[in-house]
């Protein structure tokens, strides 16, 4: 049902259109009215081989509202392979053709037998939001691209994060979490950004295994590979930021791909060798400074809320306070989510509370208390709240205006120093 | 034109003053066919995307200092009031004012295309108010709501009782039109219905009210309207609703681009007798001193503003006629929506470059009050022409004329729009800011960053090198019209 969205933290479900574009090579067509593509994409990031700009739309208006839009979806299609370079076109489709009832996947299926690739994704606005477009989006390459292999690749592993762009860092995050597979001995395979694309895509069904690093987002696209092709999955549900959980997703990938024991500790010591290097070499910044207490906030979507939350509580010793997911987390997910959250080193457990209304959000932090200058790492919508409390602040989820991002990453060991270097990066730029 | 302020529902431009969004030929092909009236847009078989019309009419609106803008829709529809948050944030601290303006969606889902929502919507309403206590309260359809017949303007009758500010229904739907200008139309009109007061009695001010973007010249145009003893009110951005509520008493309209002022600025003539300063935009000398001229005329200050302007052309015109040797020669292709397109090619024309194709994103016929927009009418009156073509940033079109060009540069103003003529290897001159070439000093500043745009070709010829584009060898072939249709 509908409801008061205050300060809201994510788009509708045609907003995974922005997970098409991140396809490298992809070409998303709209079914829609004519600003959904601008309004669903972010203006930073964005000028790519394809940009939101260039998206082919039908730019449905008033007469195809009450005579239907398939000739003009046909046509855009049609020439769309004709005008535009693509590997893959991806026809999505907004509301109005939804609710006047065009047959949009009947018109793409005109389009089965072009050389290249167009799909069909029904993504109507109000069908959800961008989480579940993005797996809308990815269930559609499972259905109507990918058969079942029996030829099988030793050691691929098929890695799924969060949703690009909706994650400011989803491109660096997805190379980390590549970079620790690798590390591993195996052979990762992603589908999202710089060289990944079709090639990448056509590589799936011959992984070993699917590994979904993410609380709950694309849990069903994992459940459906294994039914449709046979890939069994495992599910991390916690995005690894800092030494701890780095370590911890090592040790389970490793131990579920069957990678020896001596060479999963190997990496881990390497690694953590370093990453203990720089904590020593910084840790009176973190002790010896008068305005970063103990207590923080995170105002994020499931995976940054939990693996944020497990990062400084686990590695750098903080306290949580009440943690805020705001993506509209489906609540068959949100029971395990909260135990998530309540599984910390020395007991501690954190109130998670999934919230989408902004207002609500915001009276709790202020009554909160932080112990001193309170931690907030959250959206824009964040900021001008902790300046009001003299905490600190860092714009870590959608909306973001507050930082550009290229490739950094707070996936991994480095993403942990990273992290950390951007929460400390606002702290001394004041004295106290 | 007639404004009916009962109804809050309000025509399209297509309908309203015949504006079309595709065409390609001459301007003067262009403005003699808008004259006979026989000038008729085409559609296309292929688009690519634009703008919505809601984004333009809410985030007008969403400047307005501590009001609540409800987008009754799915979550799409209200991504909107992220940018608007940010920008209502930044844009007091500028001025060193506040705003409280809310922006809230409501997340309309497929139970509610079926058996509707309104009563939410109600709930959505009163609790907005009850929390930020906004001094108007701005309800807003989307293409879903529209479609399936939500009655917004019913629940804001049912809610007016309970509610002790100015409410209005504002109809954004974004099928209705493609041009997104429509949506400045709209913001007005719901200012106009819900918000602006007739005048007070004897209420003789020197105000003038402004019609702008993001008002960046703000200071130094109180600074030269002191000097006339005029005193402007900036519209929409930073504005308050006390202010709003006495736009009927001010001395004149005016505004910076034709697209956005001319539907405020024609209403508040129609009904509060408001003179609407008509005249070609203060884009450069020419369209400076024409406006400041009409400024003088409507408001009976000829005499100290022509002693104005003798002072400031002795300050600048030497310096402007140094940098326009530079420019000789040099040619450009741009695109823009129409307010600023046929302002921006006389500019170019004053500094001496050439045009070679000017793209507007939509054309008006003729403004509401009937006539031809001042700024074609210029061109026509001095002889000016050149290719010009009507598509609402369809960047294929864009690209094919600049591949077939080849220009000195393209000069646009909308996101999005730059990347592609770097790829392209043509230098770009972005014009966001819509003070860019205001008066003066700036028409100066305008002529020497184009100097330095066209100069340093490093990074476009470094990104052009190196990237393809995704466009098909086939259509570079083809004309810019391949996909243009008649309109049935």
């Amino acid at each position: 049902m509908a409801k008061l969205l205050d300060k809201q933290r994510y788009k509708c479900a045609l907003g995974a259109m922005q997970s098409v574009q991140a396809i490298e090579r992809a070409l998303p067509i709209l079914h829609s009215g004519p600003g959904c593509a601008q309004k669903l994409s972010e203006q930073i990031g964005s000028s790519g081989y394809f940009s939101p700009n260039i998206f082919p739309c039908t730019s449905i208006n008033e007469k195809d509202v009450v005579f239907g839009g398939v000739k003009k979806l046909n046509s855009t299609i049609e020439k769309s392979l004709k005008v535009i370079d693509a590997d893959m076109y991806v026809v999505l489709t907004g509301c109005i053709p939804e609710i006047v009832g065009d047959d949009s996947g009947e018109v793409v299926s005109r389009f089965n037998e072009e050389e290249k690739p167009v799909l069909y994704v029904p993504t109507a606005g109000f069908k959800g939001n961008n989480y579940k477009g993005h797996e809308q989006v990815v269930d559609s390459i499972i259905d109507q691209f990918l058969e079942k292999s029996e030829e099988k690749e030793a050691g691929l592993v098929n890695i799924w994060a969060d949703v690009p762009y909706q994650d400011l860092f989803w491109l660096g995050n997805l190379r980390e979490l590549e970079n620790l597979v690798r590390e591993l001995g195996l052979k990762p395979n992603t589908i999202f950004g710089y060289k990944r694309g079709i090639e990448n895509i056509k590589k799936i069904p011959k992984a070993q295994f699917n590994l979904l690093v993410s609380p709950w987002v694309g849990l069903s696209n994992v459940k459906k590979m294994e039914r449709k092709l046979g890939i069994p999955y495992l599910h991390l549900k916690t995005l690894p930021i800092g030494a701890t959980e780095t370590s911890k997703f090592l040790r389970e990938v490793g131990e579920f791909a069957g990678v020896s024991k001596e060479k999963i500790e190997s990496v881990i010591k390497e690694n953590e060798d370093y990453y203990y290097y720089l904590i020593e070499r910084y840790a009176d910044l973190f002790l010896e400074n008068r305005v970063i207490n103990k207590q923080f906030s995170v105002i994020a979507d499931a995976q940054y809320s939990l693996g944020i939350t497990k990062f400084l509580v686990n590695d750098i010793g903080l306290i949580p306070a009440k943690q805020f997911v705001v993506d509209d987390t489906p609540k068959k997910y949100r029971k395990e989510i909260e135990e998530e959250f309540k599984n910390l080193n020395y007991g501690i457990k954190a109130e998670a509370s999934f919230e989408t209304d902004g207002y609500l959000i915001h009276e709790e932090i202020k009554k909160h208390d932080y112990h001193g200058y309170p931690l907030i790492l959250g959206g824009y919508y964040e900021k001008e709240l902790t300046e009001d409390l003299k905490g600190n602040f860092l714009n870590i989820s959608w909306p973001v205006q507050d930082k550009v991002v290229f490739d950094s990453s707070y996936v991994g060991y480095r993403g942990g120093i990273k992290l950390l270097e951007d929460i400390y990066t606002v702290a001394v730029q004041r004295f106290n | 034109m007639s404004v009916n302020l009962n109804n809050s529902n309000l025509a399209t431009r297509e309908n309203r003053i015949g504006s079309i969004t595709g065409y390609v030929g001459t301007l003067k092909d262009l403005a003699s066919k808008s004259e006979c009236g026989t000038l008729k847009g085409c559609s296309r078989c292929f688009s690519q995307s634009s703008t919505c019309l809601s984004m333009c009419g809410l985030s007008q609106l969403a400047g307005i200092r501590d009001v609540a803008i409800i987008h009754h829709g799915p979550a799409g529809c209200s991504v909107t009031s992220a940018g608007s948050y940010y920008m209502s944030k930044v844009m007091s601290k500028k001025r060193n004012v506040t705003s409280n303006t809310v922006y809230v969606g409501t997340d309309m889902n497929e139970n509610d295309t079926i058996f509707g929502s309104t009563r939410v919507l109600k709930d959505v309403i009163l609790k907005v108010n009850e929390r930020y206590s906004p001094k108007a309260i701005f309800v807003s359809s989307s293409c879903a709501t529209g479609i399936i017949g939500e009655d917004i303007d019913s629940i804001v009758d049912e809610v007016k009782e309970e509610i002790s500010v100015p409410i209005v229904a504002v109809h954004c739907e974004g099928f209705k039109s493609r041009i997104w200008a429509t949506g400045f139309d709209i913001s007005d009109h719901a200012v106009l219905q819900a918000i602006v007061q007739p005048p007070r009695e004897n209420a003789k001010t020197n105000k003038i009210a402004f019609k702008n973007f993001f008002e960046s010249a703000r200071p130094e145009i109180i600074e030269m309207f002191k000097k006339f003893d005029l005193d402007p009110i900036f519209l929409y951005c930073n504005s308050t609703v006390e202010e709003l509520s006495h736009l009927s008493e001010c001395i004149a309209t005016t505004c910076i681009c034709g697209t956005l002022g001319n539907y405020l600025g024609n209403a508040l003539e129609e009904k509060y007798n408001v003179p609407y300063v008509r005249s070609i935009n203060q884009c450069g000398i020419k369209g400076f001193e024409t406006w400041l001229r009409e400024i003088g005329k409507v408001t009976n200050r000829s005499e100290v503003i022509e002693e104005y302007i003798k002072e400031q052309r002795e300050i600048y015109l030497p310096q402007i006629e140094e940098v326009k040797k530079e420019l000789q020669g040099l040619t450009a292709v741009l695109g823009m929506g129409p307010g600023y397109t046929f302002e921006v090619t006389r500019v170019l024309n004053e500094l001496g470059i050439k045009v070679v194709w000017a793209l507007a994103w939509h054309y008006d016929k003729k403004y509401e009050n009937g006539d031809v927009p001042p700024s074609m009418k210029y061109l026509l009156d001095n002889d000016i022409d050149f290719e010009t073509s009507v598509a609402d940033q369809q960047n294929y079109e864009v690209m094919n004329i600049l591949n077939k060009y080849q220009p000195d540069m393209y000069l646009s103003r909308h996101p999005g729009s730059t990347v592609w003529a770097i790829k392209n290897g043509t230098p770009v001159v972005f014009v966001a800011d819509e003070y860019t070439m205001f008066g003066y000093k700036h028409t100066l500043e305008f002529a020497k960053s184009i100097l330095d745009a066209t100069r340093n070709r490093n990074f476009e010829q470094n990104l052009a090198k190196r990237s393809k584009l995704p466009y098909t060898k086939w259509w570079y072939e083809q004309n810019v019209d391949a996909f243009l249709e008649e309109a049935k």
